[in-house]
């Protein structure tokens, strides 16, 4: 079935002339409209759009173009505004918002191409690890446990919608954000590859801002490969971007056939939590076996500060979110809530259109922000921010990248983790240490746990070495030779 | 540092977020029990340490002082809940 070849394999079809780009984005319009009523992981479907597109990569692709994504499918998260078409951050507040410009991302991946099937759903303005807080409904895991085939599992968060679409089979890749673990736990949850690539590496511009300081696009897709060639199109400096890096953009497919002979893969000895399940642990010691094996040399590093990464981010993520969700006042754009006067407009219109998750990060980011506590809360957590950026910088004085488990389970189901929000918050101590420091960090699926369920390894790399995170990504993935299906793909649900 | 009920109040103002009186109490223990687990950074020495404000770890650029973009009230407005010719409508603030 043409959904499911890879991007790299459909790429090469698609330039010998085995199908057509119509034919490829009419098997994924297809499978959206057979499988997206179970998964709910688009929230708007642009079928239309992306027909028209394939059509204009079809007339390209016979007049020689050979733009590196021409007429390949893709799900857009819908955090990243896309010009006249509703962009909504998974939340009430944006429900009526059509975007009047493209974001840089999405700009990139069109000018190189790409063919959008649809906005993915997400967590409320990226706030979650389960898709669970999404105004327009929670998204669906396509992976089923073997032992409880009934339970409906997360697909992880925030970006679940586009981790259960690549799962699915409903597109070929899709766009992310990771601001505390956002790409990489729903990739492990949904036994796919993401990364997060360096703070900087892509433009944030038209992005709906959660927490500036770590807020980062990247991609999500079934191989490594294909992963290395969506980056590719997505980065870059961008003048819209203050913080977006002007350096230039490795070709990061190139790097995923280096190998990892001679480097040195640190072991952060702080990830061995309380409490982690046995079989994350010997899929770990599997994964450092497999390096070692190829060529790696395994060495025990230290990051002190781990254990502090979740609360610090905790007092950064959502002091930054306070800030940027500010401008959703009923007064520009989104929804509007009246009220006798201005303040009552504002005050109706933000408990209308916040649910419960954005309100408590922003009235905890309101009250770590407020005078008298400014210094106890906010500038003691960017003091631990520079001692976790430290750790990193000593360790990779040591070693080339490091290997850790991208979560602490595999995915839960849905309504579990849902009476504390400190529980939830958990689900991102593996991942949140390297947004606090900027670094790249990839998750790539490793095996399956005693229930079937997809548990995902990350690779943690230097600032701007996403190349040594893809060579040890794919030599992980060469080793696992993953090849499990999830229960809920294009074929398996129409045979039932 | 444990919240009490007047400055659940008193934040949820800050925030110009409508809170109500049968919510408080909720929202009480929920923050408090967040800022509980956070009080754990107490325990780090971060004497000397200088605060680091982001991750991005470069000099921001500079570039010249002029207008890049704009002239087009149309785009700017064509999502606003209420408009009236070139403006945005508010309720009255002024008596």
């Amino acid at each position: 079935m043409l959904t499911d070849l890879t991007l790299a394999v459909a790429r090469a079809g698609l330039a010998r002339r085995d199908f057509s780009a119509t034919e490829l984005t009419q098997a994924h319009v297809d499978a959206v409209e057979a499988l997206n009523p179970t998964l709910n992981a688009l929230i708007t479907v642009t079928a239309d759009q992306a027909l028209a597109q394939a059509r204009a990569a079809d007339a390209a692709l016979a007049s020689g173009d050979d733009r590196p994504l021409l007429g390949l499918p893709l799900a857009i998260k819908d955090l990243f505004c896309t010009k006249g078409v509703r962009t909504t951050a998974g939340s009430r507040i944006l429900g009526p918002f059509v975007p009047p410009y493209e974001s840089t991302v999405t700009a990139n991946l069109l000018r190189d191409g790409a063919v959008f099937l649809g906005k993915a759903n997400l967590d409320e303005f990226a706030m979650g690890s389960s898709n669970m807080t999404s105004a327009y409904g929670a998204v669906v895991n396509p992976w089923k446990r073997r032992q409880d085939a009934d339970a409906v599992l997360v697909p992880g968060g925030s970006s679940g919608g586009s981790a259960a679409a690549v799962a699915g089979r409903i597109a070929l890749g899709a766009t992310g954000t990771d601001t505390g673990g956002s790409i990489r736990q729903p990739a492990s949850f949904c036994g796919i590859a993401g990364i997060k690539p360096t703070y900087g590496r892509c433009s944030r511009w038209g992005i709906v801002a959660f927490a500036s300081s770590l807020d980062q696009a990247g991609p999500f897709a079934r191989t490594v490969e294909d992963c290395a060639i969506l980056l590719r199109s997505m980065a870059g400096h961008d003048p819209k971007d203050s913080t977006s890096a002007d350096r230039p953009v490795p070709d990061f497919a190139a790097a995923c056939a280096r190998g990892v002979r001679g480097l040195r893969i640190g072991v952060p000895r702080e990830y061995r939590a309380d409490g982690m399940p046995g079989e994350i642990e010997a899929l770990w010691q599997q994964g450092l076996a497999w390096l070692r094996a190829e060529g790696a040399e395994i060495v025990d590093v230290s990051l002190p500060h781990t254990k502090y990464g979740l609360a610090t981010y905790y007092i950064v993520a959502p002091a930054e979110a306070s800030s940027n969700l500010a401008r959703y006042d009923g007064v520009r754009f989104g929804l509007r809530a009246d009220g006798g006067d201005l303040r009552e407009l504002y005050e109706h219109t933000r408990a209308e259109g916040f649910g419960e998750e954005v309100r408590r990060r922003v009235l905890i980011g309101t009250y770590v922000l407020s005078a008298g506590y400014y210094d106890a809360y906010y500038l003691r957590a960017q003091k631990v921010r520079a001692l976790i950026l430290r750790d990193f910088t000593d360790a990779f004085a040591q070693v080339d990248a490091l290997l850790t488990p991208t979560a602490p389970s595999a995915a839960f189901a849905q309504g579990e983790n849902m009476d504390d929000p400190v529980a939830m918050y958990l689900n991102d101590v593996f991942t949140v240490p390297a947004s606090m420091a900027g670094v790249p960090a990839m998750s790539v699926p490793a095996g399956l746990d005693g229930n079937g369920l997809p548990l995902g390894l990350q690779i943690i790399g230097r600032p701007f070495d996403e190349e040594t995170v893809f060579a040890v990504a794919a030599a992980i993935e060469r080793a696992a030779g993953f090849d499990a299906l999830p229960a809920i793909r294009p074929g398996a649900v129409a045979a039932e | 540092m444990s919240l009490d009920a007047a400055t659940v109040r008193r934040i949820a103002s800050l925030a110009r977020i409508g809170v109500g009186e049968d919510e408080i109490e909720g929202l009480r223990t929920q923050l408090n029990s967040i800022l509980g687990w956070i009080e754990q950074l107490n325990e780090v020495d971060v004497t000397g340490i200088a605060p680091l404000t982001g991750a991005a770890q470069m000099a921001l650029k500079m570039r010249d002082d002029v207008v890049t973009d704009g002239g087009d009230p149309d785009g700017v407005l064509a999502n606003a809940p209420e408009r009236a010719g070139d403006f945005f409508v508010v309720p009255k603030v002024v008596e």
